[in-house]
């Protein structure tokens, strides 16, 4: 296959726009996010349990109402989750071993900076949106539930129940609603104002004002400012937030930056695994190929002092056989005189001197 | 002619054996509870919640099974890669092992997903490199392809391909070296998974080492199941066996060599995680005494009991620590993906398996059993082919 | 510009991945070419 050179360069320009497309980048920078995206501050000492927002969550996702009717108050004898029926709860909770005044909380997805979810997922099935929520697309979803596992909120649901089509359930921070510039259904039923939305920017400012202005009412610390990278939903509150079963003491890094760390080394196992192996490969088989000629030649060695060691024998044999021939003509000869003088000896005399002894 | 194959014991024929009778039983119960899954949804079948979404088939299934199916990887590397010929015999049913292991890890996986019919939608329709599993799910599936391929081998004998079979040995040294990449990424990134979950997994099983724990416990586990199913396969198909007992055992005393070094240095790198992290404090907790329990116990002490069987030539010994890493294996997996995950929750939101999850695990084992039954007993996995001899 | 993490880490593993596999099928071109003679011979 021939390339024209242009052809070449062209792809070549072209590649290298894809990789460096963006780039210039690192991963120790810090990723500001997208300017101008929303949150919501949810304000847990406004907060009175009145369940409002899981009502006005339930209607606009068209999900059945709550479970427990939100004029009764036994839905907080037990700490309640989000499920694939219920995007929202909200819980309460009682601190210092009930010596302060219960405490409400609103659970959902945190639609944090830097999600969990979309970074445990392996068909890209979230998107963090330039606006600010983060969705879920069910059209690609496996079901793997990596995500719901990963999530440090606990914040996703999955439909067990749905044989065929099962999906993630969570928040979408009304994600149409705002497109629309409507409020979350929830931030809109809140009837104290436990619950704002705006731009993030803005509630951060708000939330410190309110730390400003009444330092006794709050902890001094807007909760999911900085938390893991930082979330959409803030919370303030008059209690410590791992009262409220929030991760308090969270580091600021990022949770997916936890893994990519490892996922790094992939490429590099694909790129030096094969040399080094082929190396051992080439090394046991140069020692095979050693020790086979090694062996040869201790065998050639070994054959030829047999030989050496048979042709001495074998001289060595020739010579004493030829010894012992000689040795036995010897004897004959001897006996040969012998016998001859003995039949000289024994002859008649008178014998003639020209009579020679027949040897 | 009675079902059996050419090299079946001369006792068999029975077709009723208890065995069969139970683990056909078990198959098919197996078979149904898949079905309702399929039909009503997880949630008919399992005790998954939204606290704990990953069960037994996960843990289990997937995690330990993976790290139970490496004997093919370390055999097949040892022998091709690094020389070490006296071990051929061991190659073909750790590499079968292989590939019946992974192939059943992927079944599971199937019945575990909630759309596993869209499993090739990571590579077809949208990627999401930023994932671990992204990452497994590709070298799973290069893997059980190219054991696929290493197992051809004694199919294409038993088969009488001869052409086929010379060009698949052929590629002997590539797919070896290929299965070891893949080995190593796989192995060690079912660990990295939990990289991301610290506020979950306990901070004593939690480590920025999971991967080479993972990886090098998986060795340890490979090198421990080829011992176990060899003892098995020596008793079960003693007499397809041509390697002599005495033979068999020096080779077992070669791998539980390997094995207690692989050992210690696992053992070692769990140590040094804790020192990492600064966690000797929490030793002194009930999860503290499990961890020890878990690393001293069927860690450190195997690979004592490895180095002397090793040392005083006692096979049996050797046997017998070979199935305590296997069970230690177990125990690190279900730790980890399960006892040791959402560790803080009260007891009553903690995951215990569904037993309809206990019996599609028992099937998948019923069927990787018959499977591997059924090909030993017509193809030449435990002993050369007449006509291929030299060859392998 | 990567506005999120997420984002650059997407991108980076994404082109990592790609990389990883050409350079696979590079090196079994390369091998084959460096010892492709000695087997012919």
């Amino acid at each position: 296959m021939t390339i024209s050179r242009r052809g070449f360069l062209g792809g070549l320009a072209a590649g290298t726009g894809v990789l460096l497309g963006k780039s210039g980048a690192s991963a120790h920078e810090h990723f500001a996010g997208y300017a101008g995206r929303v949150g919501l501050l949810h304000d847990t000492t406004l907060c009175i349990g009145c369940r409002s927002c899981e009502a006005a969550c339930s209607t606009v996702n068209h999900l059945p109402p709550p479970a427990v009717p939100l004029s009764d108050p036994s839905a907080f004898e037990k700490k309640r989750r989000t499920t694939d029926k219920q995007l929202t709860v909200v819980n309460r909770y009682v601190p210092a071993g009930g010596k302060k005044q219960a405490v409400y909380r609103k659970l959902q997805c945190m639609h944090c900076n830097e999600p969990c979810c979309a970074s445990v997922c392996f068909v890209k099935a979230f998107t963090k949106t330039p606006e600010g929520p983060v969705l879920y697309n069910p059209d690609v979803c496996v079901g793997c539930r990596y995500c719901v596992m990963a999530c440090p909120y606990s914040a996703l649901g999955y439909e067990y129940d749905n044989p065929t089509s099962p999906r993630v359930m969570r928040c979408t921070m009304c994600y149409d609603r705002i497109k629309q510039n409507l409020q979350p259904a929830c931030a809109e039923a809140c009837p104290t104002g436990a619950i704002t939305f705006g731009k993030r920017e803005a509630l951060i400012g708000v939330a410190r004002e309110r730390l400003r202005k009444q330092p006794g009412r709050y902890i001094d610390h807007v909760f999911g400012e900085t938390e893991y990278g930082g979330t959409s939903w803030l919370v303030l509150a008059g209690v410590p937030f791992a009262a409220l079963g929030l991760p308090e003491g969270a580091g600021t890094e990022p949770l997916p930056s936890l893994g990519s760390g490892f996922l790094s080394v992939v490429p590099l196992v694909v790129t030096i695994y094969p040399g080094l192996l082929l190396g051992f490969y080439a090394f046991s088989k140069r020692k095979e190929r050693l020790s086979e000629a090694e062996q040869k030649a201790a065998v050639a060695e070994a054959l030829a002092r047999a030989e050496e060691e048979t042709k001495k024998k074998l001289a060595a044999a020739a010579e004493s056989a030829a010894k012992d021939k000689e040795k036995a003509i010897a004897q004959a000869v001897k006996r040969a005189i012998a016998e001859a003088e003995a039949a000289r000896a024994a002859a008649p005399a008178g014998a003639g001197p020209g009579k020679e002894v027949q040897s | 002619m009675n079902g059996n194959g050419a090299f079946s014991s001369p006792s068999a024929g029975r077709v009723l054996t208890p065995f069969n009778l139970v683990t056909g039983i078990i198959l098919l119960g197996g078979a149904a509870i898949v079905l309702l899954r399929f039909a009503k949804g997880l949630g008919a079948t399992t005790n998954l919640s939204h606290t704990n979404p990953w069960g037994l088939w996960i843990g289990f299934d997937v995690m330990t099974g993976v790290a139970l199916a490496a004997g093919g990887y370390v055999t097949s590397s040892a022998v091709y890669l690094f020389g070490l010929k006296e071990y051929k015999p061991v190659v073909r049913p750790a590499i079968l092992t292989g590939f019946l292991g992974y192939a059943l890890v992927v079944v599971g996986l199937i019945v575990d997903l909630g759309r596993p019919w869209r499993l090739p939608y990571p590579f077809v329709v949208q990627a999401g490199p930023t994932s671990a599993l992204f990452e497994i799910a590709l070298c799973v599936a290069l893997y059980l392809a190219t054991l696929f391929v290493e197992f051809t081998p004694a199919a294409f004998e038993w088969l009488g391909w001869r052409r086929w079979r010379k060009a698949v040995g052929a590629m002997t040294i590539a797919l070896t070296i290929f299965g070891l990449i893949l080995s190593t990424l796989h192995q060690s990134t079912l660990g990295a998974m939990y990289l991301v979950t610290p506020t979950k997994l306990h901070p004593l099983w939690y480590s920025p080492y999971l991967p080479v724990h993972f990886f090098i416990s998986s060795a340890a586990t490979g090198l421990s199941m080829v011992i176990f199913e060899g003892m098995l396969s020596h008793r079960i198909f003693n007499h397809q066996v041509e390697v002599s007992h005495e033979a068999f055992d020096r080779l077992t005393l070669g791998l539980a060599k390997a094995a207690s070094i692989v050992l210690a240095i696992y053992f070692a790198t769990k140590v040094l995680g804790l020192a990492q992290g600064d966690k000797w404090r929490l030793l002194a907790t009930p999860m503290g005494l499990w961890f020890l329990l878990e690393v001293v116990g069927f860690v450190l002490l195997p690979c004592f009991l490895f180095a002397l069987g090793v040392r005083d030539r006692r096979a049996g010994l050797v046997r017998f620590t070979a199935l305590l890493v296997v069970v230690g294996v177990i125990l690190n997996r279900l730790n980890v993906s399960i006892f040791a995950f959402n560790w803080t929750l009260p007891a009553e939101e903690r995951y215990v398996p569904h037993w309809m999850e206990v019996w599609v695990t028992l099937s998948l084992v019923a069927a990787g059993l018959w499977a591997f039954r059924w090909i030993v007993n017509r193809m030449p996995i435990l002993h050369e082919h007449p006509d291929y001899k030299g060859m392998h | 510009m990567y506005h999120t993490l997420q984002e650059f880490m997407h991108h980076t593993k994404g082109v990592s991945y790609v990389l990883g596999g050409l350079f696979l099928l590079a090196f079994i071109g390369l091998w084959l070419f460096l010892v492709g003679r000695e087997d012919r011979r």
